[in-house]
């Protein structure tokens, strides 16, 4: 093809270098205070630590999938893919996420209350958060036109994402009306300890953020090919 | 011509093509059974024991075999494209939505309510007694069944897997359906008395959330 | 197989089915486009279509032709541009047109297992019609039906099901008539009944448009042809003028090259 024309999603740079910076410096601070700078927890020791990258990671997932929400409802009033490739991006994005969640739970319930999983509230609640947006990115795949698949994705994602307080709360209740052998989680919460889980929340957002735009932008490039393809084809190229 | 009338006539329609072959519903009621029985080999059900997990297990049931029966709402609309033909009528588009939930609906209703006498047998309870607040829950559970399953039937209709991805979509997001409904049901049937405030207020929010969902971004799911 | 719409009187003498109004409707396309994810389907089409012309479409498969029929049958909407119906000399509103557009395409879009009565009641009460059974019975009449009124549709041959399928779309007497390759499938003696019909209709007053492979039986009553080619329009034989030219130069065009793209 001659003339090429610079697409408008490959100019400049993905991610600007002072961005990076400061979501390292983030990372960075927000490790020292968790592995360091905060006090080891009375009760259970060293382990504790993982809790600041646990309930951070779990926010910064609900975070994620309020932007599928919101991704969904500007794509179904504006039509444009720019709204879709949010979407996608985010739903991926939060569920690399609550796979952390889903991971530290039971890294830190093993050592300190003998069994890898407890069915609590949290930890149920996370899982189906979990399977709700692996359906989405599963939904996704089935469908192969861009135009529909971005209209399912839209509606399904909002569904799951208004189901979400109900799951949330519908555990919650369940589990305060059958009340297990205390398992508790963090106990309470020292300052520093509040201030490090705080940065913990700032240092994950950044990586979400970041993550975001990159999975953004090769929804972009990967739509941009998928056009040109059909144009070659229509042109008998 | 207003929505409620549109509504009533596909309804109509919706029904009279189900009722006429009754496949659907016969198959419906065997499938119920036979996850009850299978259930029933994985717990020792004395009486006790049946109060706890039956309910639970009765509306796992009713959710498994909803997932799978609300497959033909939409599918039974690509033969023929019948569907265009729904689209080319002067009528609101949520119209036709809103029938089939209808119809999903009563239908899945009337397999519960068939249900019934059965599952009071083989988990011994006893359900004359509080049959008005049992009917109350099955209809609540039913509702967020129907209208959430309405909708993804539509979804799944324009994607591949379809036999499989309709209960993959529906199944997590009915969890909260399955909690409150377990839970109103054991409720209802432990005591009497008391009523399951709480557990029948999420149900009816959770209804009300997914129907105004449904309404406002349901009709995008028909257009071409 | 039967006389083609038997028993309608010319011009409005009412709103019986298999009769249109005194006056079709009039269509005005103004720089229609319309997208498909990153495929333009049609590109700018501006496009006046007189009350009661009868407008064959020609054209290769994915030229737009049954797009553009959608978009005038408002199944659905043009990403740019917009669509505009008239009446004599009123606008029409766009809800209010859906009632007055019958559409008859490839798909039979009828219900298998109801029978040929229920299908026409069910979308004679949608179109909110008065006396839906009386309708439904009136509107199998003049395709020759009404002694198999109460059988499945399932039943049928596929010639039947033509039939049904328009007498589905008069049923609410449209102003507007769209074809959509309604003659594929159809046996050479069902070609001509469905272009007898098309010839009587235009007679009695409808607005038409069909898309059409090709130069087939269907096309007597045509008044005006269309060429579409990658979304846009190629040639077009004018209101007034003779559509024959750009039929027959379709019909050597398309059975040269054989077809689909």
């Amino acid at each position: 093809m001659g003339g090429q024309k610079q697409s408008r999603a490959a100019s400049g740079a993905v991610i600007s270098a002072p961005s990076i910076l400061v979501v390292f410096l983030l990372l960075a601070a927000a490790s020292y205070g968790a592995l360091i700078w905060a006090p080891t927890e009375n009760t259970m020791g060293i382990v504790q630590r993982i809790f600041y990258f646990h309930v951070s990671s779990a926010w910064t997932g609900f975070v994620a999938f309020i932007m599928v929400f919101i991704g969904g409802v500007a794509y179904l009033r504006t039509r444009a893919q720019k709204w879709d490739w949010l979407s996608v991006a985010s739903a991926e994005v939060g569920v690399a996420f609550f796979t952390i969640v889903l991971v530290t739970g039971p890294i830190w319930a093993k050592p300190v209350w003998g069994i890898w999983w407890t069915w609590d509230a949290r930890m149920s609640s996370s899982f189906l958060l979990w399977v709700l947006f692996v359906s989405y990115l599963v939904l996704r795949t089935l469908v192969d036109e861009p135009e529909r698949r971005a209209i399912v994705s839209a509606v399904f994602g909002i569904f799951a994402a208004l189901d979400i307080p109900l799951v949330y709360f519908s555990i919650w209740w369940f589990r305060t009306q059958h009340p297990q052998p205390v398992i508790g989680d963090g106990g309470k919460l020292d300052a520093r300890m509040g201030w490090v889980l705080l940065l913990s929340w700032a240092a994950m957002l950044g990586v979400m953020a970041v993550l975001i735009r990159l999975r953004y932008r090769l929804e972009a490039l990967r739509s941009e090919v998928d056009a040109i393809r059909m144009e070659a084809a229509r042109n008998g190229v | 011509m207003t929505l409620a009338r549109a509504t009533g006539v596909i309804l109509a329609k919706e029904l009279r093509t189900e009722f006429r072959s009754r496949e659907l519903l016969g198959t419906t009621i065997v499938f119920v059974l036979i996850v009850i029985v299978l259930f029933s080999f994985t717990f020792n059900p004395t009486s006790t024991e049946s109060r706890r997990f039956g309910p639970g297990l009765l509306w796992l049931a009713f959710l498994f075999a909803g997932s799978l029966m609300l497959q033909s709402s939409f599918l039974r609309e690509q033969t023929n494209d019948t569907l265009a033909a729904l689209r080319l009528a002067p009528i609101d588009p949520f119209s036709i939505l809103a029938g089939k939930m209808a119809a999903n609906f009563l239908f899945l209703l009337l397999v519960e309510v068939i249900m019934l006498p059965a599952f009071a047998v083989f988990y011994n309870v006893a359900i004359i007694p509080v049959l008005p607040q049992l009917l109350l829950v099955l209809s609540l559970g039913t509702i967020g069944i129907a209208a959430t399953g309405t909708v993804f039937s539509a979804v799944a209709a324009q994607a591949r897997l379809r036999e499989l991805l309709l209960p993959l979509l529906l199944l997590p997001v009915l969890g909260p359906v399955l909690i409150s409904s377990t839970e109103a049901t054991i409720g209802v049937l432990s005591d009497p008395s008391e009523f399951p405030r709480v557990w029948l207020t999420f149900l009816t929010c959770f209804d009300v959330v997914f129907l105004t969902a449904a309404w406002m971004v349901g009709e995008y799911l028909l257009e071409e | 197989m039967s006389t083609p719409l038997a028993s309608s009187p010319k011009g409005g003498s009412g709103n019986g089915p298999g009769e249109c109004p005194a006056s079709g409707l009039r269509i005005q396309f103004s720089e229609v486009e319309k997208r498909y994810g990153m495929r333009l389907a049609l590109r700018g089409v501006s496009l006046e279509i007189a009350a009661g012309e009868c407008v064959a479409l020609v054209g290769h498969n994915g030229s737009g032709k049954t797009t553009l029929l959608k978009i005038a049958a408002q199944l659905t909407q043009p990403s740019r541009g917009k669509i505009a119906f008239f009446s004599k000399e009123n606008g029409v509103p766009l809800d209010e047109v859906k009632s007055r557009v019958g559409m008859v395409g490839h798909h039979t879009l009828l219900y298998e297992e109801m029978t040929a009565e229920e299908n026409l009641i069910f979308f004679a009460k949608l179109f909110g019609l008065a006396d839906p059974a009386e309708k439904a019975r009136q509107a199998l009449q003049p395709v020759g039906l009404t002694g198999r009124a109460t059988d499945l549709v399932r039943t049928f041959s596929r010639g039947m099901r033509q039939r049904l399928s328009i007498a589905r779309a008069l049923i609410a007497s449209p102003g507007l008539l769209l074809f959509d390759e309604a003659g594929t499938g159809l046996d050479p003696e069902g070609q001509q009944w469905l272009g007898a019909t098309i010839q009587q209709l235009h007679d009695s007053g409808c607005t038409i448009m069909m898309s059409t492979h090709g130069r087939n039986e269907t096309q007597s009553a045509v008044t005006r042809a269309i060429r579409l080619d990658g979304g846009k329009i190629t040639h077009d034989s004018g209101a007034g003028g003779n559509p024959s030219e750009v039929l027959v130069m379709s019909a050597v065009r398309d059975s040269g090259e054989g077809g689909e793209s």
